[in-house]
């Protein structure tokens, strides 16, 4: 349902991404991993166009798009009304309130009726644990329910594809944990993932498929109990030493 | 002796002239604020405004001649005076066959003035917005004009307020410009009472106090809006 072919991306004469292919099924948790400059994130905001590709094919459900040549805005429109985005510095609306939040996508873009979507955004809300938060301001909350508004907003729109750039960087230790719970839970409730992060307990029990990345490509993929425990090639046994020391 | 003499004498009758004077005259003074200076800051102001977001949107549209268009709007404003402005649209234009009379004559040139320097505030503000921002509202789908009117502009609007309001506040007074261009505002009935009675200290100083009346108004009005827009910052 979402299948990216010989994805490219350059600034300048940088080469972020350099050909890269994924397919991932409805219902399947991809997580990402690679050190920092690995091009992951890229990878994750092209899947949105929040960077345009310099060349390579996306395609999400009915969208299609191939970028090289000039792309269509309504293209792009379709491709992220079936994506839901979830940032690193979680990037809420400081002038609005939780449900405010939550609302926006739904009121503004898709025309719903709004004592509806307000309806609907409550009960995301409660689903993220924050349902005694409905009329605080971000300010008012603390990281981790900033993120969780976060998660709410990008479901409020009823994405095909949530995708995840590394939600939970930003937060205090102890905060971690409250995300990645609603992460795991939308993960059982059968919704397609794609996950850019650091948690490596997060991949070892969620993912279906991990894929590590580094200098713009996919060194390698696979199931995590295989990446982690017998990775086949070395990079892959580099990193994960550097990062379980 | 005789200056000595004239002195005393002037200091000694002119207390109940100077009353006399000063309530004659606060009236017309005062309907010259309320007919002329504060409609005139009013409506050019909001005209100004709507230039000035416009004139922003073009700077940073990325689009050459647009905000081509828009550098050389901000550069010949801001490079000539005000004043010249005011006589080229009331004296000038008639030349060509442009009559506009006095009060919109000043419309205009307010306008065009505030549309200028505001322009420069407010693509601050909008640039002042974190890109975060504008990502977060395309990940929901919005369109571009949807972002800037939903996310982006009550942001920049809050940042924009401090600057907007002493552009405000210069304009109520700049309004006194337009006494040159024979609209009967504040300053010009002042000028007009003092050419009757000699008395420009008076006059003048009364001018001035009411002006200072109207911008301490002002900006215990723009306290209230700043801690209006405020509630939603830590």
């Amino acid at each position: 349902m979402l299948s990216i072919q010989n994805l490219h991306k350059q600034f300048g004469n940088l080469v972020v991404l350099d050909g890269i292919d994924l397919n991932v099924d409805k219902g399947k948790v991809v997580v990402v991993i690679g050190p920092s400059g690995s091009g992951k994130t890229t990878l994750l905001r092209c899947l949105n166009v929040l960077e345009t590709p310099t060349k390579g094919n996306i395609s999400i459900q009915k969208a299609h798009l191939n970028f090289g040549g000039k792309v269509a805005k309504k293209d792009i429109q379709t491709l992220r009304k079936q994506t839901g985005m979830v940032f690193q510095t979680y990037n809420l609306f400081p002038h609005m309130t939780a449900l405010e939040n939550v609302i926006e996508g739904p009121v503004t873009v898709q025309k719903v009726n709004k004592e509806k979507a307000k309806e609907k955004g409550i009960q995301l809300l409660q689903k993220v644990g924050l349902g005694d938060k409905v009329d605080f301001y971000p300010h008012q909350l603390s990281g981790g329910q900033q993120q969780r508004v976060g998660i709410a907003r990008a479901l409020a729109i009823d994405p095909e594809v949530m995708l995840f750039d590394e939600p939970t960087s930003a937060l205090d230790p102890e905060l971690v944990g409250e995300v990645l719970r609603v992460m795991k839970e939308l993960a059982n409730e059968g919704m397609t993932m794609v996950v850019v992060t650091h948690e490596m307990s997060f991949a070892k029990e969620v993912a279906d498929e991990v894929l590590f990345m580094d200098k713009g490509q996919v060194v390698e993929r696979g199931h995590p109990e295989e990446i982690f425990t017998h990775p086949k090639q070395e990079r892959t046994r580099q990193f994960l030493n550097l990062i379980s020391e | 002796m005789y200056l000595l003499n004239n002195v005393l004498y002037s200091a000694v009758f002119d207390a109940d002239r100077y009353t006399d004077i000063a309530q004659s005259s606060f009236l017309p003074l005062v309907k010259g604020a309320l007919f002329y200076s504060i409609p005139m800051t009013l409506i050019s102001f909001v005209i100004g405004i709507m230039l000035a977001i416009t004139t922003a949107l073009f700077r940073i549209s990325g689009i050459k001649l647009l905000s081509g268009i828009a550098r050389v709007y901000i550069s010949i404003i801001r490079g000539t005076p005000l004043l010249v402005q005011l006589f080229i649209i009331f004296f000038g234009l008639p030349s060509i066959g442009i009559k506009i009379d006095p009060f919109p004559a000043a419309i205009i040139g307010f306008s065009l003035n505030t549309g200028a320097y505001a322009s420069e505030i407010i693509r601050a503000a909008i640039l002042s917005i974190p890109k975060g921002q504008w990502e977060a509202s395309q990940s929901i789908g919005m369109s571009y004009g949807q972002s800037l009117r939903r996310v982006i502009l009550p942001q920049a609007t809050r940042v924009s307020i401090p600057p907007l309001s002493n552009s405000f506040i210069s304009l109520v007074k700049d309004t006194s410009l337009a006494s040159t261009i024979l609209v009967a505002e504040m300053f010009r009935k002042a000028q007009e009472i003092v050419a009757n009675t000699y008395e420009p200290l008076l006059l003048y100083v009364e001018a001035a106090l009411i002006y200072w009346i109207i911008c301490f108004i002002l900006s215990l009005v723009q306290d209230q809006i700043e801690n209006k827009l405020n509630r939603y910052v830590s």
